[in-house]
């Protein structure tokens, strides 16, 4: 039996949540076959077809699955699901909420925020915040898998899938697009960037993000808060790091002013390399940090820009 | 409009939990137990809708052990109107719970039912979104405001890079996202008078349906513990650190 991704993209770009979620489930048993659902997305499922590993891309372009609502998405893909055993996608926000519905309307369990899978039927994922991991093993014949992407190498882009155009499903027409605000920014998106600057409640005011953004532009990286400094309003929720908000898992993690609450340690403890900058030497922070700063961050945070232009950045 | 919040009781948000040694879980005895906080936030929710005159009725429910009634009674003195316990000692997944609290709609009848996103002990952000499957409802996850707006419910969400706004036809199940609102602590007055609203106990029997568990859990184990590293003296030398020895800039 095989296993079908649901492709998470914005209708232009395949999102390389997507690309890294296809190496798991490359590892769920049988071909794999990619769905790209959205509307003119045809480029989409042109990328998709590249995957590694991937059988078939499937491609329904309506616009009914534009903005991937939960009620027409899990109409169309419990169509699609007789010849699948595992039904997968990245755990994004959209992820997230189809994937339940789909799962319960196929009266199949879900397995979510998998970190890694031991076989097709058995997988790990962090439970409490990821102070603990469950093993778990799923003996049914159709489950729903929902993919933590930072856990996954990228899958490679050296693949030829076909790509089978499908109709669109009745729309059950219960819910609407209205509008959508996303944060505008140059700089790369949190949960795939190769580096991540943090600002916690140390940073006192929305005001003096602006520092951390003149390092994240010399790094090329994104910026994050923990969620006390979204708490006190300092920056918007996307920004936050951690069990609530963003799982995120760079190359680089610089955590300014951020004490180290479990709650945030459980978003960025993954990351290959922690950068601590807290003045109190005692913050949880420096327990899980590679390299700790104990300095007041506004002299430090200015003394780093200046430190990183002598090297080049 | 009435509306059912169900509510979770799990390990405190504080509380630093232990695996137990023979990795067959997560050790409770003796642990300080709450209320999801996701779950305070749906009935902060609810019990806002009802002081705004929407709401005429706030129903909560639970479905857990005996003890779930203190949870019941915290959504109580913060001022749901009554209570209805599903006792079970069984372990719940996410979707027989949702066939529980789906016995549990048709009974009670509401027109909306707000839950948390997710609990923070299985961390599964499934049970909203199941039950909306299984009535056939439409669904508002992650929401951080809410509207009713004539016969349908306006709801922004929390998503990857921002906010959306959708447009819901009701009944709708609308879970709890962080921002939604900050909730409330009960006055010691309510908490008293909490203690008399009812609370209707039930069995998972009343509502024929198959909360079986059918996951297999092989082991619950310690994540890879994270080894401190060394405290620099200056920026100089971090510099120095991540680009010659970590390699990193």
């Amino acid at each position: 039996m095989n296993t079908l991704l649901i492709a998470e993209h914005n209708n232009q770009n395949l999102s390389e949540s997507t690309v890294k979620s296809a190496t798991a489930a490359a590892q769920m048993g049988g071909e794999l076959h990619v769905l790209v659902a959205g509307a003119g997305c045809a480029g989409v499922a042109d990328e998709a077809a590249k995957l590694d590993g991937v059988a078939k891309v499937l491609l329904a372009d309506d616009a009914q699955y534009e903005k991937h609502l939960a009620e027409p998405m899990s109409a169309l893909v419990v169509g699609l699901a007789d010849g699948y055993a595992t039904i997968a996608t990245p755990a994004s926000t959209n992820g997230k909420n189809f994937m339940p519905r789909i799962a319960a309307l196929l009266d199949c369990s879900q397995i979510s925020d998998v970190t890694a899978v031991l076989d097709a039927n058995t997988f790990e994922r962090p439970i409490y915040a990821g102070n603990a991991i469950q093993t778990v093993r799923v003996s049914e014949a159709k489950k729903a898998v929902t993919i933590r992407p930072t856990a996954f190498a990228a899958a490679a882009l050296t693949g030829s899938a076909g790509v089978d155009a499908i109709g669109a499903s009745d729309n059950p027409g219960v819910s609407e697009f209205v509008s959508e605000e996303l944060t505008k920014s140059d700089r790369p998106e949190l949960t795939g960037a190769k580096v991540v600057v943090s600002g916690g409640r140390g940073m006192q005011s929305g005001e003096n993000f602006p520092m951390l953004e003149k390092i994240a532009d010399k790094l090329g990286a994104a910026v994050g808060a923990s969620r006390a400094a979204v708490d006190a309003g300092f920056v918007p929720n996307d920004y936050q790091v951690g069990q609530t908000g963003k799982v995120v898992a760079p190359e680089l993690y610089i955590a300014v002013g951020i004490s180290g609450a479990i709650q945030h340690l459980a978003g960025m403890k993954d990351s290959k390399v922690i950068v601590a900058i807290n003045k109190d030497e005692e913050a949880p922070i420096f327990q899980v940090a590679d390299y700790g700063l104990v300095a007041d961050l506004f002299t430090a945070v200015p003394e780093l820009e200046e430190e990183l232009g002598k090297v080049g950045l | 409009m009435k509306i059912l919040v169900p509510v979770k009781r799990v390990v405190d948000y504080n509380v630093k939990i232990r695996v137990k040694p023979d990795q067959t879980g997560v050790d409770l005895a003796n642990v300080k137990m709450s209320m999801n906080p996701f779950c305070e936030i749906a009935i902060e929710e609810a019990v806002r809708l009802q002081e705004a005159g929407t709401a005429t009725e706030v129903v909560v429910v639970s479905v857990g052990p005996t003890q779930a009634q203190e949870t019941i009674r915290t959504a109580l003195a913060m001022g749901a109107d009554r209570g209805i316990l599903v006792q079970t000692d069984d372990e719940m997944e996410p979707l027989g719970l949702a066939k529980i609290l789906k016995g549990v709609v048709e009974e009670e009848k509401p027109d909306m039912v707000i839950l948390g996103k997710q609990a923070i002990d299985g961390d599964n952000n499934q049970t909203g979104q199941m039950l909306a499957a299984l009535l056939g409802w439409s669904q508002g996850t992650f929401a951080s405001e809410i509207s009713l707006d004539g016969d349908s419910l306006n709801v922004t969400r929390e998503i990857d890079g921002g906010l959306q706004t959708i447009k819901l036809a009701m009944p709708a199940i609308v879970t709890a996202d962080l921002r939604l609102n900050e909730p409330r602590y009960a006055s010691l007055p309510n908490i008293m008078k909490a203690k008399k609203k009812p609370i209707d106990e039930k069995t998972v029997a009343d509502y024929s349906a198959d909360a079986a568990p059918r996951l297999e859990i092989v082991k619950v184990t310690e994540p890879p513990v994270r080894e401190a590293g060394i405290v620099v003296e200056s920026v100089n030398e971090l510099v120095d650190k991540l680009k010659n020895e970590a390699g990193v800039i």
